[in-house]
Protein backbone atom coordinates (compact mmCIF):
# COMPACT_ATOMS: atom_id res chain seq x y z
CA UNK A 1 0.00 0.00 0.00
CA UNK A 2 1.40 3.43 -0.88
CA UNK A 3 -0.07 5.21 2.10
CA UNK A 4 -2.14 7.55 -0.03
CA UNK A 5 -5.24 5.48 0.47
CA UNK A 6 -6.79 4.12 3.58
CA UNK A 7 -7.95 0.58 3.29
CA UNK A 8 -11.65 -0.06 3.60
CA UNK A 9 -12.57 -3.32 5.22
CA UNK A 10 -15.90 -4.98 5.70
CA UNK A 11 -16.32 -7.51 8.43
CA UNK A 12 -19.32 -9.64 7.78
CA UNK A 13 -20.16 -12.47 10.11
CA UNK A 14 -22.86 -14.28 8.24
CA UNK A 15 -23.55 -17.14 10.55
CA UNK A 16 -23.56 -15.73 14.00
CA UNK A 17 -23.02 -18.88 15.99
CA UNK A 18 -23.79 -19.61 19.61
CA UNK A 19 -26.67 -17.17 19.81
CA UNK A 20 -30.23 -18.42 20.01
CA UNK A 21 -31.67 -18.22 16.52
CA UNK A 22 -29.89 -16.67 13.58
CA UNK A 23 -28.52 -13.23 12.92
CA UNK A 24 -25.54 -11.56 11.33
CA UNK A 25 -23.45 -8.52 11.88
CA UNK A 26 -21.78 -6.31 9.31
CA UNK A 27 -19.16 -3.81 10.35
CA UNK A 28 -17.61 -1.50 7.74
CA UNK A 29 -14.24 -0.28 8.79
CA UNK A 30 -12.06 2.34 7.06
CA UNK A 31 -8.65 2.47 8.67
CA UNK A 32 -9.53 2.52 12.34
CA UNK A 33 -12.79 4.36 11.76
CA UNK A 34 -16.07 2.49 11.81
CA UNK A 35 -18.22 3.49 8.84
CA UNK A 36 -21.28 1.43 9.53
CA UNK A 37 -22.58 -1.29 11.82
CA UNK A 38 -25.64 -3.37 11.13
CA UNK A 39 -26.94 -6.15 13.32
CA UNK A 40 -29.16 -7.99 10.90
CA UNK A 41 -31.98 -10.27 11.85
CA UNK A 42 -33.20 -11.94 8.69
CA UNK A 43 -35.91 -14.44 9.31
CA UNK A 44 -39.34 -13.30 8.25
CA UNK A 45 -41.37 -11.58 10.94
CA UNK A 46 -42.88 -14.08 13.25
CA UNK A 47 -46.33 -12.59 13.10
CA UNK A 48 -47.27 -13.87 16.53
CA UNK A 49 -48.88 -10.54 17.29
CA UNK A 50 -51.02 -10.94 14.18
CA UNK A 51 -52.13 -14.48 14.68
CA UNK A 52 -53.10 -13.86 18.30
CA UNK A 53 -55.83 -11.57 16.99
CA UNK A 54 -59.22 -13.23 17.16
CA UNK A 55 -58.03 -15.96 19.54
CA UNK A 56 -59.58 -16.34 22.98
CA UNK A 57 -57.46 -14.82 25.72
CA UNK A 58 -57.18 -18.17 27.51
CA UNK A 59 -55.25 -19.56 24.54
CA UNK A 60 -52.57 -16.89 24.89
CA UNK A 61 -50.17 -18.56 27.38
CA UNK A 62 -49.88 -21.69 25.24
CA UNK A 63 -49.48 -19.75 21.98
CA UNK A 64 -46.85 -17.30 23.18
CA UNK A 65 -44.85 -20.07 24.88
CA UNK A 66 -44.02 -21.24 21.35
CA UNK A 67 -42.18 -18.03 20.55
CA UNK A 68 -39.04 -19.30 22.24
CA UNK A 69 -37.71 -22.68 23.33
CA UNK A 70 -35.31 -21.08 25.79
CA UNK A 71 -37.58 -18.55 27.50
CA UNK A 72 -41.18 -19.80 27.13
CA UNK A 73 -41.92 -19.01 30.80
CA UNK A 74 -41.09 -15.36 30.22
CA UNK A 75 -43.63 -15.17 27.39
CA UNK A 76 -46.25 -16.93 29.46
CA UNK A 77 -45.65 -14.76 32.50
CA UNK A 78 -45.82 -11.43 30.66
CA UNK A 79 -48.99 -12.63 28.91
CA UNK A 80 -50.86 -13.83 32.01
CA UNK A 81 -49.95 -10.73 34.01
CA UNK A 82 -51.16 -8.42 31.23
CA UNK A 83 -54.41 -10.32 30.83
CA UNK A 84 -54.97 -10.48 34.59
CA UNK A 85 -54.66 -6.69 34.68
CA UNK A 86 -57.57 -6.48 32.25
CA UNK A 87 -59.69 -8.91 34.24
CA UNK A 88 -58.65 -7.41 37.59
CA UNK A 89 -57.47 -10.78 38.87
CA UNK A 90 -55.34 -11.02 41.98
CA UNK A 91 -53.80 -14.45 42.24
CA UNK A 92 -53.37 -16.50 45.40
CA UNK A 93 -50.03 -15.73 47.12
CA UNK A 94 -49.05 -19.38 46.63
CA UNK A 95 -49.65 -19.01 42.88
CA UNK A 96 -47.50 -15.91 42.88
CA UNK A 97 -44.78 -17.92 44.63
CA UNK A 98 -45.03 -20.76 42.13
CA UNK A 99 -44.76 -18.39 39.19
CA UNK A 100 -41.61 -16.93 40.66
CA UNK A 101 -40.29 -20.44 41.20
CA UNK A 102 -41.08 -21.43 37.61
CA UNK A 103 -39.18 -18.37 36.45
CA UNK A 104 -36.19 -19.46 38.59
CA UNK A 105 -36.21 -22.77 36.67
CA UNK A 106 -36.04 -20.91 33.37
CA UNK A 107 -33.25 -18.64 34.58
CA UNK A 108 -31.23 -21.65 35.75
CA UNK A 109 -31.65 -23.37 32.36
CA UNK A 110 -30.97 -20.29 30.29
CA UNK A 111 -28.11 -18.79 32.30
CA UNK A 112 -26.37 -22.17 32.50
CA UNK A 113 -26.59 -22.62 28.74
CA UNK A 114 -25.25 -19.15 28.07
CA UNK A 115 -22.51 -18.92 30.69
CA UNK A 116 -20.98 -22.35 30.17
CA UNK A 117 -21.89 -23.52 26.69
CA UNK A 118 -22.17 -20.35 24.62
CA UNK A 119 -20.03 -17.64 26.19
CA UNK A 120 -17.29 -19.45 28.13
CA UNK A 121 -15.70 -20.77 24.89
CA UNK A 122 -15.14 -17.14 23.81
CA UNK A 123 -13.19 -16.33 26.93
CA UNK A 124 -11.32 -19.62 27.08
CA UNK A 125 -10.21 -19.55 23.44
CA UNK A 126 -12.28 -22.38 22.02
CA UNK A 127 -14.44 -22.24 18.91
CA UNK A 128 -17.29 -23.98 20.68
CA UNK A 129 -18.35 -25.91 23.77
CA UNK A 130 -17.50 -29.26 22.17
CA UNK A 131 -13.85 -28.34 21.71
CA UNK A 132 -13.89 -26.77 25.19
CA UNK A 133 -15.26 -30.01 26.66
CA UNK A 134 -12.19 -31.90 25.51
CA UNK A 135 -9.99 -29.72 27.75
CA UNK A 136 -12.46 -28.70 30.47
CA UNK A 137 -14.63 -31.73 30.88
CA UNK A 138 -15.57 -30.89 34.50
CA UNK A 139 -16.95 -27.50 33.51
CA UNK A 140 -19.19 -28.98 30.85
CA UNK A 141 -20.31 -31.86 33.09
CA UNK A 142 -21.17 -29.30 35.75
CA UNK A 143 -23.19 -27.30 33.20
CA UNK A 144 -25.08 -30.39 32.11
CA UNK A 145 -26.09 -31.16 35.67
CA UNK A 146 -27.05 -27.56 36.43
CA UNK A 147 -29.22 -27.35 33.36
CA UNK A 148 -30.88 -30.64 34.23
CA UNK A 149 -31.82 -29.21 37.63
CA UNK A 150 -33.42 -26.23 35.93
CA UNK A 151 -35.24 -28.67 33.64
CA UNK A 152 -36.53 -30.65 36.64
CA UNK A 153 -37.97 -27.52 38.20
CA UNK A 154 -39.71 -26.76 34.90
CA UNK A 155 -41.07 -30.30 34.65
CA UNK A 156 -42.47 -30.33 38.20
CA UNK A 157 -44.13 -26.92 37.80
CA UNK A 158 -44.80 -26.72 34.09
CA UNK A 159 -45.42 -30.31 33.11
CA UNK A 160 -42.43 -30.46 30.77
CA UNK A 161 -39.01 -28.89 30.42
CA UNK A 162 -39.89 -26.53 27.56
CA UNK A 163 -43.15 -24.87 26.59
CA UNK A 164 -44.82 -25.50 29.96
CA UNK A 165 -48.46 -26.55 29.79
CA UNK A 166 -49.63 -25.76 33.32
CA UNK A 167 -49.68 -21.96 33.17
CA UNK A 168 -53.02 -20.21 32.71
CA UNK A 169 -54.60 -16.83 33.30
CA UNK A 170 -55.46 -16.70 37.02
CA UNK A 171 -52.97 -19.35 38.11
CA UNK A 172 -52.10 -22.88 37.08
CA UNK A 173 -54.09 -25.79 35.69
CA UNK A 174 -52.38 -27.96 38.29
CA UNK A 175 -50.08 -27.12 41.19
CA UNK A 176 -47.39 -29.35 42.67
CA UNK A 177 -47.51 -30.94 46.10
CA UNK A 178 -45.14 -29.83 48.82
CA UNK A 179 -43.43 -33.21 48.58
CA UNK A 180 -42.83 -32.83 44.83
CA UNK A 181 -41.03 -29.54 45.43
CA UNK A 182 -39.16 -30.72 48.51
CA UNK A 183 -37.74 -33.55 46.40
CA UNK A 184 -35.82 -30.90 44.44
CA UNK A 185 -34.11 -29.33 47.45
CA UNK A 186 -30.94 -31.43 47.52
CA UNK A 187 -30.29 -30.85 43.84
CA UNK A 188 -30.99 -27.13 44.15
CA UNK A 189 -28.64 -26.84 47.13
CA UNK A 190 -25.97 -28.53 45.01
CA UNK A 191 -26.80 -26.14 42.17
CA UNK A 192 -26.44 -23.11 44.44
CA UNK A 193 -23.07 -24.24 45.79
CA UNK A 194 -21.87 -25.15 42.32
CA UNK A 195 -23.03 -21.82 40.93
CA UNK A 196 -20.99 -20.04 43.57
CA UNK A 197 -17.92 -22.04 42.59
CA UNK A 198 -18.65 -21.43 38.92
CA UNK A 199 -18.98 -17.68 39.45
CA UNK A 200 -15.51 -17.68 40.98
CA UNK A 201 -14.18 -19.54 37.94
CA UNK A 202 -15.66 -17.13 35.40
CA UNK A 203 -14.51 -14.16 37.47
CA UNK A 204 -10.95 -15.31 36.80
CA UNK A 205 -11.31 -14.95 33.03
CA UNK A 206 -9.70 -12.06 31.15
CA UNK A 207 -12.07 -9.28 30.16
CA UNK A 208 -11.49 -6.75 27.38
CA UNK A 209 -11.10 -3.22 28.66
CA UNK A 210 -14.37 -1.73 27.44
CA UNK A 211 -16.92 0.35 29.30
CA UNK A 212 -19.87 2.37 28.03
CA UNK A 213 -22.17 4.99 29.48
CA UNK A 214 -25.22 2.75 29.28
CA UNK A 215 -28.79 3.53 30.11
CA UNK A 216 -29.76 0.38 32.00
CA UNK A 217 -33.46 -0.49 32.06
CA UNK A 218 -35.07 -3.15 34.21
CA UNK A 219 -37.99 -3.82 36.45
CA UNK A 220 -37.66 -2.77 40.06
CA UNK A 221 -39.69 -4.17 42.91
CA UNK A 222 -39.58 -2.68 46.41
CA UNK A 223 -38.79 -5.97 48.14
CA UNK A 224 -37.49 -8.48 45.62
CA UNK A 225 -34.97 -8.98 42.88
CA UNK A 226 -37.25 -8.51 39.87
CA UNK A 227 -38.81 -11.40 38.01
CA UNK A 228 -42.56 -10.99 37.54
CA UNK A 229 -43.41 -7.53 38.76
CA UNK A 230 -42.19 -4.01 39.28
CA UNK A 231 -41.92 -0.55 37.82
CA UNK A 232 -39.74 0.11 34.81
CA UNK A 233 -36.71 2.07 35.95
CA UNK A 234 -33.37 3.18 34.59
CA UNK A 235 -30.15 4.69 35.91
CA UNK A 236 -30.99 7.88 33.98
CA UNK A 237 -34.27 8.82 35.56
CA UNK A 238 -36.87 6.53 34.03
CA UNK A 239 -39.42 5.41 36.63
CA UNK A 240 -42.77 4.46 35.12
CA UNK A 241 -45.60 2.03 35.48
CA UNK A 242 -45.41 -0.69 32.85
CA UNK A 243 -48.61 0.66 31.26
CA UNK A 244 -46.62 3.75 30.19
CA UNK A 245 -44.18 1.65 28.13
CA UNK A 246 -45.66 2.86 24.83
CA UNK A 247 -45.21 6.49 25.76
CA UNK A 248 -41.50 6.11 26.54
CA UNK A 249 -40.25 3.36 24.25
CA UNK A 250 -40.45 3.48 20.46
CA UNK A 251 -40.30 0.44 18.20
CA UNK A 252 -38.82 1.32 14.80
CA UNK A 253 -38.71 -0.51 11.51
CA UNK A 254 -35.27 -0.65 9.92
CA UNK A 255 -34.42 -2.03 6.48
CA UNK A 256 -31.70 -4.37 7.64
CA UNK A 257 -33.68 -6.28 10.27
CA UNK A 258 -36.94 -8.12 10.56
CA UNK A 259 -37.09 -7.38 14.27
CA UNK A 260 -38.18 -3.96 15.47
CA UNK A 261 -35.31 -2.25 17.31
CA UNK A 262 -36.55 -0.30 20.28
CA UNK A 263 -35.32 3.03 21.64
CA UNK A 264 -36.09 5.31 24.52
CA UNK A 265 -37.87 8.44 23.42
CA UNK A 266 -35.41 11.35 22.98
CA UNK A 267 -32.57 9.25 24.42
CA UNK A 268 -31.86 6.36 22.06
CA UNK A 269 -30.44 2.95 22.78
CA UNK A 270 -30.59 1.28 26.16
CA UNK A 271 -29.59 -2.03 27.69
CA UNK A 272 -31.84 -4.67 29.26
CA UNK A 273 -30.74 -7.95 30.82
CA UNK A 274 -28.62 -9.22 33.69
CA UNK A 275 -26.26 -6.23 33.75
CA UNK A 276 -29.22 -3.82 34.00
CA UNK A 277 -30.98 -5.87 36.66
CA UNK A 278 -27.81 -6.23 38.68
CA UNK A 279 -26.90 -2.55 38.51
CA UNK A 280 -30.41 -1.36 39.36
CA UNK A 281 -31.39 -3.98 41.93
CA UNK A 282 -28.18 -5.05 43.64
CA UNK A 283 -29.54 -4.41 47.14
CA UNK A 284 -32.42 -6.87 46.48
CA UNK A 285 -30.10 -9.77 45.80
CA UNK A 286 -29.89 -12.29 48.63
CA UNK A 287 -26.83 -11.96 50.82
CA UNK A 288 -25.20 -15.07 49.34
CA UNK A 289 -25.40 -13.61 45.82
CA UNK A 290 -24.14 -10.19 46.97
CA UNK A 291 -21.24 -11.90 48.71
CA UNK A 292 -20.35 -13.86 45.57
CA UNK A 293 -20.50 -10.69 43.48
CA UNK A 294 -18.15 -8.98 45.90
CA UNK A 295 -15.70 -11.90 45.84
CA UNK A 296 -15.88 -11.92 42.04
CA UNK A 297 -15.06 -8.23 41.75
CA UNK A 298 -18.34 -7.06 40.26
CA UNK A 299 -20.26 -4.24 41.90
CA UNK A 300 -22.80 -1.75 40.62
CA UNK A 301 -22.36 0.08 38.39
CA UNK A 302 -20.71 -2.58 36.27
CA UNK A 303 -20.21 -0.89 32.90
CA UNK A 304 -18.19 -3.56 31.10
CA UNK A 305 -20.55 -5.78 29.07
CA UNK A 306 -17.94 -8.55 28.92
CA UNK A 307 -18.22 -8.87 32.71
CA UNK A 308 -21.84 -9.72 32.11
CA UNK A 309 -20.80 -13.38 32.22
CA UNK A 310 -19.90 -12.92 35.89
CA UNK A 311 -23.14 -11.08 36.59
CA UNK A 312 -25.07 -13.86 34.88
CA UNK A 313 -23.29 -16.37 37.11
CA UNK A 314 -24.26 -14.27 40.16
CA UNK A 315 -27.87 -14.36 38.94
CA UNK A 316 -27.55 -18.12 38.67
CA UNK A 317 -26.65 -18.18 42.37
CA UNK A 318 -29.67 -15.95 43.01
CA UNK A 319 -32.04 -18.21 41.04
CA UNK A 320 -30.95 -21.30 42.98
CA UNK A 321 -31.07 -19.51 46.34
CA UNK A 322 -34.46 -18.00 45.54
CA UNK A 323 -35.84 -21.37 44.43
CA UNK A 324 -34.77 -22.89 47.75
CA UNK A 325 -36.35 -20.02 49.70
CA UNK A 326 -39.63 -20.32 47.79
CA UNK A 327 -39.82 -24.09 48.20
CA UNK A 328 -39.27 -23.74 51.95
CA UNK A 329 -42.22 -21.33 52.14
CA UNK A 330 -44.59 -23.20 49.85
CA UNK A 331 -48.07 -24.21 50.97
CA UNK A 332 -50.37 -25.27 48.12
CA UNK A 333 -53.10 -22.75 47.29
CA UNK A 334 -56.74 -23.44 48.16
CA UNK A 335 -57.48 -23.40 44.43
CA UNK A 336 -54.91 -23.51 41.64
CA UNK A 337 -56.68 -20.89 39.61
CA UNK A 338 -58.80 -17.77 40.14
CA UNK A 339 -61.56 -17.38 37.58
CA UNK A 340 -62.98 -14.03 36.56
CA UNK A 341 -65.74 -12.70 34.37
CA UNK A 342 -64.62 -11.64 30.93
CA UNK A 343 -64.63 -7.97 30.13
CA UNK A 344 -63.20 -5.77 27.45
CA UNK A 345 -60.05 -3.84 28.16
CA UNK A 346 -56.37 -3.19 27.64
CA UNK A 347 -53.65 -4.70 29.80
CA UNK A 348 -49.88 -4.31 29.97
CA UNK A 349 -47.17 -6.29 31.74
CA UNK A 350 -43.44 -6.67 31.72
CA UNK A 351 -41.43 -9.43 33.31
CA UNK A 352 -37.72 -10.19 33.41
CA UNK A 353 -36.85 -12.83 30.81
CA UNK A 354 -33.31 -14.21 31.30
CA UNK A 355 -32.19 -11.73 28.61
CA UNK A 356 -34.11 -8.76 29.99
CA UNK A 357 -37.41 -6.93 30.04
CA UNK A 358 -40.19 -8.59 28.02
CA UNK A 359 -43.19 -6.32 27.48
CA UNK A 360 -46.68 -7.48 26.42
CA UNK A 361 -49.81 -5.45 25.72
CA UNK A 362 -53.22 -6.97 24.92
CA UNK A 363 -56.56 -5.53 23.98
CA UNK A 364 -59.53 -7.88 24.31
CA UNK A 365 -63.24 -7.47 23.61
CA UNK A 366 -66.22 -8.32 25.80
CA UNK A 367 -66.16 -11.95 24.54
CA UNK A 368 -62.54 -12.34 25.57
CA UNK A 369 -61.21 -12.33 22.01
CA UNK A 370 -57.90 -10.61 21.38
CA UNK A 371 -58.23 -7.48 19.27
CA UNK A 372 -54.59 -6.47 19.39
CA UNK A 373 -51.36 -7.87 20.81
CA UNK A 374 -47.96 -6.24 21.15
CA UNK A 375 -44.87 -8.20 22.18
CA UNK A 376 -41.53 -6.45 22.67
CA UNK A 377 -38.77 -9.00 23.39
CA UNK A 378 -35.48 -8.12 25.08
CA UNK A 379 -33.28 -8.82 22.07
CA UNK A 380 -35.24 -6.32 19.97
CA UNK A 381 -34.71 -3.79 22.76
CA UNK A 382 -30.98 -4.52 22.87
CA UNK A 383 -30.54 -4.55 19.09
CA UNK A 384 -29.63 -0.86 18.82
CA UNK A 385 -27.42 -1.10 21.89
CA UNK A 386 -25.54 -4.05 20.37
CA UNK A 387 -24.83 -1.94 17.27
CA UNK A 388 -23.73 0.98 19.46
CA UNK A 389 -21.33 -1.29 21.37
CA UNK A 390 -19.72 -2.36 18.10
CA UNK A 391 -19.37 1.25 16.91
CA UNK A 392 -17.31 1.94 20.01
CA UNK A 393 -15.57 -1.40 20.45
CA UNK A 394 -14.25 -2.03 16.92
CA UNK A 395 -11.88 1.00 16.70
CA UNK A 396 -9.78 -0.42 19.52
CA UNK A 397 -9.44 -3.64 17.50
CA UNK A 398 -8.48 -1.99 14.21
CA UNK A 399 -4.86 -3.18 14.29
CA UNK A 400 -5.93 -6.82 14.47
CA UNK A 401 -6.47 -9.18 11.57
CA UNK A 402 -9.96 -9.44 10.14
CA UNK A 403 -10.34 -12.88 11.66
CA UNK A 404 -9.54 -11.58 15.12
CA UNK A 405 -11.79 -8.53 14.75
CA UNK A 406 -14.56 -10.82 13.60
CA UNK A 407 -14.14 -13.12 16.58
CA UNK A 408 -14.11 -10.18 18.97
CA UNK A 409 -17.26 -8.74 17.39
CA UNK A 410 -19.03 -12.06 17.79
CA UNK A 411 -17.89 -12.13 21.38
CA UNK A 412 -19.26 -8.63 21.96
CA UNK A 413 -22.63 -9.59 20.48
CA UNK A 414 -22.84 -12.74 22.58
CA UNK A 415 -22.47 -10.59 25.71
CA UNK A 416 -26.16 -9.86 25.17
CA UNK A 417 -27.14 -13.53 24.88
CA UNK A 418 -29.31 -12.48 21.97
CA UNK A 419 -32.34 -14.66 21.57
CA UNK A 420 -32.93 -14.02 17.91
CA UNK A 421 -35.59 -16.66 17.73
CA UNK A 422 -37.66 -14.39 19.96
CA UNK A 423 -36.87 -11.19 18.12
CA UNK A 424 -37.21 -12.84 14.68
CA UNK A 425 -34.12 -13.98 12.56
CA UNK A 426 -31.69 -15.70 9.96
CA UNK A 427 -28.13 -15.70 8.31
CA UNK A 428 -25.49 -16.62 5.59
CA UNK A 429 -21.68 -16.48 5.36
CA UNK A 430 -19.59 -13.93 3.47
CA UNK A 431 -16.60 -11.87 4.31
CA UNK A 432 -15.41 -8.95 2.19
CA UNK A 433 -12.00 -7.27 2.34
CA UNK B 1 -34.91 -48.94 23.66
CA UNK B 2 -35.54 -45.21 23.82
CA UNK B 3 -37.41 -43.49 20.98
CA UNK B 4 -37.13 -39.70 20.72
CA UNK B 5 -38.94 -37.48 18.21
CA UNK B 6 -37.15 -34.14 17.84
CA UNK B 7 -38.29 -30.86 16.38
CA UNK B 8 -40.65 -27.94 16.68
CA UNK B 9 -44.29 -28.96 16.35
CA UNK B 10 -45.32 -25.57 14.98
CA UNK B 11 -42.61 -25.00 12.43
CA UNK B 12 -43.70 -26.61 9.18
CA UNK B 13 -41.89 -29.84 8.33
CA UNK B 14 -39.83 -29.59 11.53
CA UNK B 15 -42.86 -31.18 13.22
CA UNK B 16 -41.97 -34.54 11.63
CA UNK B 17 -40.11 -35.87 14.69
CA UNK B 18 -42.71 -35.00 17.35
CA UNK B 19 -45.54 -36.23 15.08
CA UNK B 20 -43.80 -39.56 14.53
CA UNK B 21 -43.31 -39.90 18.31
CA UNK B 22 -47.05 -39.28 18.81
CA UNK B 23 -47.95 -41.81 16.13
CA UNK B 24 -45.70 -44.40 17.75
CA UNK B 25 -47.41 -43.86 21.09
CA UNK B 26 -50.73 -44.56 19.38
CA UNK B 27 -49.17 -47.79 18.12
CA UNK B 28 -48.17 -48.74 21.66
CA UNK B 29 -44.49 -47.81 21.47
CA UNK B 30 -43.20 -45.67 24.30
CA UNK B 31 -41.69 -42.60 22.68
CA UNK B 32 -40.89 -39.07 23.81
CA UNK B 33 -40.99 -35.70 22.14
CA UNK B 34 -37.91 -33.53 22.41
CA UNK B 35 -37.02 -30.04 21.29
CA UNK B 36 -33.70 -31.27 19.91
CA UNK B 37 -31.67 -29.18 22.35
CA UNK B 38 -28.30 -30.88 22.73
CA UNK B 39 -28.15 -30.84 26.51
CA UNK B 40 -31.65 -32.24 26.88
CA UNK B 41 -30.88 -34.96 24.33
CA UNK B 42 -27.77 -36.00 26.21
CA UNK B 43 -29.75 -36.04 29.41
CA UNK B 44 -32.52 -38.11 27.84
CA UNK B 45 -30.21 -40.79 26.48
CA UNK B 46 -27.85 -40.84 29.45
CA UNK B 47 -28.88 -44.30 30.70
CA UNK B 48 -30.12 -45.74 27.43
CA UNK B 49 -28.39 -48.58 25.64
CA UNK B 50 -30.13 -48.11 22.32
CA UNK B 51 -31.76 -44.93 21.03
CA UNK B 52 -33.78 -44.25 17.91
CA UNK B 53 -34.00 -40.57 17.15
CA UNK B 54 -36.53 -39.24 14.65
CA UNK B 55 -35.84 -35.82 13.20
CA UNK B 56 -36.47 -33.69 10.13
CA UNK B 57 -33.41 -33.71 7.87
CA UNK B 58 -32.38 -31.65 4.87
CA UNK B 59 -30.18 -33.69 2.52
CA UNK B 60 -31.56 -32.68 -0.86
CA UNK B 61 -33.87 -35.69 -1.11
CA UNK B 62 -37.57 -35.87 -1.89
CA UNK B 63 -39.74 -34.36 0.90
CA UNK B 64 -41.09 -37.11 3.10
CA UNK B 65 -38.36 -39.62 2.19
CA UNK B 66 -37.35 -41.69 5.20
CA UNK B 67 -33.76 -42.68 5.82
CA UNK B 68 -32.42 -44.77 8.69
CA UNK B 69 -28.73 -44.50 9.50
CA UNK B 70 -26.23 -45.18 12.23
CA UNK B 71 -25.77 -41.71 13.74
CA UNK B 72 -22.57 -42.78 15.50
CA UNK B 73 -20.83 -44.01 12.37
CA UNK B 74 -19.82 -40.60 10.99
CA UNK B 75 -20.12 -37.03 12.21
CA UNK B 76 -23.38 -35.37 11.25
CA UNK B 77 -22.94 -32.19 9.28
CA UNK B 78 -24.68 -28.91 10.00
CA UNK B 79 -28.18 -28.35 11.22
CA UNK B 80 -31.48 -27.44 9.64
CA UNK B 81 -31.50 -23.75 8.81
CA UNK B 82 -34.91 -23.42 10.37
CA UNK B 83 -33.68 -24.52 13.76
CA UNK B 84 -33.43 -21.84 16.38
CA UNK B 85 -31.46 -24.02 18.76
CA UNK B 86 -27.89 -23.07 19.36
CA UNK B 87 -26.80 -26.64 20.00
CA UNK B 88 -28.61 -29.39 18.18
CA UNK B 89 -28.32 -33.10 17.38
CA UNK B 90 -24.95 -32.92 15.64
CA UNK B 91 -23.53 -31.05 18.62
CA UNK B 92 -25.17 -33.46 21.07
CA UNK B 93 -23.45 -36.40 19.40
CA UNK B 94 -20.10 -34.60 19.19
CA UNK B 95 -20.33 -33.49 22.82
CA UNK B 96 -21.54 -36.92 23.92
CA UNK B 97 -18.56 -38.49 22.16
CA UNK B 98 -16.15 -36.10 23.88
CA UNK B 99 -17.68 -36.74 27.30
CA UNK B 100 -18.26 -40.46 26.80
CA UNK B 101 -22.00 -39.93 27.10
CA UNK B 102 -23.39 -41.73 24.10
CA UNK B 103 -25.71 -44.70 23.96
CA UNK B 104 -24.23 -47.91 22.57
CA UNK B 105 -26.42 -47.61 19.49
CA UNK B 106 -27.96 -44.43 18.11
CA UNK B 107 -30.08 -44.77 15.00
CA UNK B 108 -31.23 -41.63 13.22
CA UNK B 109 -34.52 -41.90 11.40
CA UNK B 110 -34.47 -38.86 9.14
CA UNK B 111 -37.59 -37.56 7.45
CA UNK B 112 -36.68 -35.34 4.52
CA UNK B 113 -38.05 -31.85 5.10
CA UNK B 114 -38.11 -28.65 3.11
CA UNK B 115 -40.18 -25.91 4.75
CA UNK B 116 -39.70 -24.57 8.25
CA UNK B 117 -42.03 -21.56 8.43
CA UNK B 118 -43.26 -20.83 11.90
CA UNK B 119 -46.95 -21.47 12.41
CA UNK B 120 -47.25 -23.50 9.20
CA UNK B 121 -48.37 -27.14 9.18
CA UNK B 122 -46.09 -29.86 7.78
CA UNK B 123 -46.52 -30.71 4.10
CA UNK B 124 -48.61 -33.70 3.02
CA UNK B 125 -45.47 -35.43 1.74
CA UNK B 126 -43.84 -35.09 5.15
CA UNK B 127 -46.99 -36.34 6.89
CA UNK B 128 -46.82 -39.46 4.69
CA UNK B 129 -43.16 -39.73 5.65
CA UNK B 130 -44.13 -39.55 9.32
CA UNK B 131 -46.42 -42.56 8.86
CA UNK B 132 -43.72 -44.53 7.01
CA UNK B 133 -41.15 -43.66 9.65
CA UNK B 134 -43.47 -44.71 12.47
CA UNK B 135 -44.13 -48.07 10.80
CA UNK B 136 -40.41 -48.68 10.23
CA UNK B 137 -39.60 -47.92 13.85
CA UNK B 138 -42.55 -49.97 15.06
CA UNK B 139 -41.25 -52.98 13.15
CA UNK B 140 -37.74 -52.31 14.44
CA UNK B 141 -39.03 -52.22 18.04
CA UNK B 142 -41.10 -55.37 17.59
CA UNK B 143 -38.05 -57.15 16.15
CA UNK B 144 -36.01 -56.08 19.15
CA UNK B 145 -38.63 -57.46 21.54
CA UNK B 146 -38.96 -60.81 19.74
CA UNK B 147 -36.97 -63.46 21.58
CA UNK B 148 -34.00 -64.85 19.65
CA UNK B 149 -34.67 -68.30 18.18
Amino acid sequence: MNGATIASRSIKVDYLTRVEGEGSITVKLKGDQVQDVQFQIFEPPRLFEAFLRGRHYLETPDIVARICGICPVAYQMSAVHALERILDITVDPAVRLLRRLLYCGEWIESHTLHVFMLQAPDFMGFPDAIRMAAKHRELVELALRLKKIGNQLMIVLGGREIHPISVTVGGFHKVPTKAALRALVDDLAWARDTSIAAARIVAGLEFPDFEQDYEFVSLSHPDEYPLNEGRLVSNKGLDIDVSEFGSQFIEQQVKHSNALPCRLRERGSYLVGPLARFNLNFSKLPEAAQQVASECGVAPPCLNPFRGIVVRAVELVFACEEALRLIAQYEPPAAPRVKADVRAGIGHAATEAPRGVLYHRYEIDERGLILKAQIVPPTAQNQKRIEDDLWHFVPQLAALSLDKITAQCEHAVRNYDPCISCATHFVKVERVD
Amino acid sequence: MLVLGCGHPDRGDDAAGPLAARRLREMGIDSREQSGDALSLMDAWQDADEVVLIDAVVSGGRPGAVTMCDALAAPLVGRPRGSSHALGLAEAIALGRTLGRLPRRLTLCGIEARRFELGEPPSKAVLRGVERAARKIYEHCVDQRRPAV
